[in-house]
């Protein structure tokens, strides 16, 4: 358990009609920990990070960050979701917004900065991910990989708490996966609290105090990464190594 | 020939009043409609119920039976205002519907990755569909809003029959004065044209001005 709890999970149970996606769902992510969880497809994983800023709405149990439980809709909730930024494997930019506006829209809108102020941190984003040069293009201009450092650019814009990725890099070409993860390494450097779904076996043995795997909606082995990998304790997740470790 | 030339300002004051109808109609109705899309969308249960029965109601009753219920029915209640004005409702609540269903359809086309991405960056549903999703859906909203207020322009025709000035209308003192029923029409049907031309070139535009965006 660790020492500075940032995201608390407890007794979580998610149901899509008879389907029943999360079950009994235990998580606590400390602060300034990278949580990476994996498992195969189906298992949950993008289901329990919706979760966790309550884009699904779950049928039982808690779910509370930073001490504060999750609001139902409504302003409180979006207030919540302002301090745990999320990170799709569609980038999901705005596309009729330049990047710019991408990254400064909701310190505006949401946060009420300053126009100068909003801007300045905006671009100061776009440098350190290495897109300050095509602050004026829109997405769509852009390759995979710089539009997924765009999104990172703009949820960390919101100053988050703790930051979601949902398979960051599954939709990008090979080429284009490290210059993603790169970013995501330094912000695990900084000591941003991150929840990583991905597959990227590399980044969860650099970046991660703890691999969470799932299957079949449970938490089946929650551990560090080097004991999960060179000892995983269940057949399910032996199993599952070994199919992506193979190829 | 001359039924125009003749009775210029006649068909003016005809024209004008449909002009009229039509501008404040279709801005009660732009107006109402987009309201009414965003409670179709909205996470609150009750304003998505009175979103579908007010689409439900106004689109399946025939606009003169509306025209009848707005005019007979509100002094009922103690609201009595000019005839101009019950007809801009009349038409704006029954073409609001219409264009409810068009923005709603255009939300549709817009990719759901959108209002997560901005629901996730905390903000609030009105936030979402202002900022991110009605943007997007403008573009292919603009023409069947063109063509739903086109529609409009000569739906205000019935007007004419509740003592409402406006084009159609002209063609009972035409009549009476003794002019040609051939000739009064065509030249009623030229001042129809006018006004849907003109829509449907600013809708052109407005489409072509959105068009390149992305
Ligand atoms: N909106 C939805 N409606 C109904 N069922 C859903 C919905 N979203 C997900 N599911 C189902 O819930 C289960 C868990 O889905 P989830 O997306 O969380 O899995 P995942 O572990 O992220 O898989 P993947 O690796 O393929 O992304 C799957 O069986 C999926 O089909
Ligand atoms: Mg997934």
């Amino acid at each position: 358990m660790p020492a500075d709890p940032l995201i608390v999970l407890s007794g979580v149970n998610k149901h899509f009609g008879q389907l029943h996606v999360l079950k009994d769902i235990e998580l606590t992510v400390g602060r300034g920990e990278v949580v990476v969880v994996i498992g195969p497809s189906g298992s949950g994983k993008s289901t329990l990070c919706r979760a966790i800023n309550r884009l699904e709405p779950v049928q039982a149990g808690t779910i509370t960050v930073d001490g504060q439980p999750l609001p139902a809709e409504g302003r409180a909730l979006a207030r919540l979701r302002a301090d745990v930024g999320m990170v799709f494997q569609s980038f999901n930019l705005f596309a009729h917004r330049t990047v710019l506006d991408n990254v400064m829209l909701a310190p505006l809108k949401v946060r009420r900065r300053g126009k100068a102020e909003a801007e300045r941190k905006a671009r100061e984003l776009l440098d350190r991910v290495g897109l300050l040069a095509h602050a004026g293009k829109l997405p769509a201009q852009l390759s995979g990989g710089q539009q997924q450092r765009v999104a990172i650019a703009r949820a960390l814009a919101m100053d988050p708490k703790a930051m979601l990725f949902d398979e960051p890099t599954s939709a990008l070409d090979p080429e284009m996966i490290n210059e993603v993860l790169e970013v995501m390494q330094q912000l695990a450097e900084e000591g941003m609290t991150m929840v990583v779904v991905t597959h990227e076996m590399g980044f969860a043995r650099s970046a991660a105090d703890r691999v969470v795997f799932m299957a079949d909606g449970q938490i089946i082995e929650d551990r560090v990464p080097e004991d999960f990998f060179t000892d995983p304790r269940t057949d399910r997740a032996r199993d599952f190594l070994s199919k992506i470790l193979h190829h | 020939m001359s039924v125009l030339t003749d009775n210029f300002s006649l068909y003016g004051k005809g024209l004008w009043g449909t002009v009229q109808l039509t501008l404040l109609a279709g801005a009660l109705a732009l107006a109402v409609g987009v309201l009414i899309a965003g409670f179709r969308v909205s996470p609150v249960k009750a304003l998505r119920v009175f979103g579908t029965v007010w689409v439900t109601v106004l689109r399946n009753t025939p606009l003169t039976l509306l025209f009848f219920a707005v005019l007979l029915g509100l002094p009922r209640f103690g609201v009595v205002l000019p005839f101009m004005v019950f007809a801009v409702l009349a038409l704006g609540a029954y073409t609001s519907a219409f264009i409810c269903e068009a923005v709603r359809a255009g939300i549709n086309t817009v990719p759901l990755g959108q209002g997560e991405a901005a629901r996730s960056l905390g903000m609030t549903f009105g936030q979402t569909l202002s900022l991110v999703v009605l943007p997007q859906a403008a573009r292919s909203v603009i023409p069947p809003i063109g063509s739903t207020l086109i529609a409009l322009a000569k739906n205000s025709a019935i007007a004419g029959s509740f003592s409402v000035t406006e084009l159609l209308g002209t063609y009972k003192p035409l009549n009476e004065l003794g002019y040609g029923i051939v000739w009064t029409f065509v030249w009623i049907a030229v001042g129809y044209l006018i006004v849907t031309l003109s829509i449907a070139g600013i809708f052109g535009l407005l489409e072509r001005r959105f068009g390149v965006a992305r």
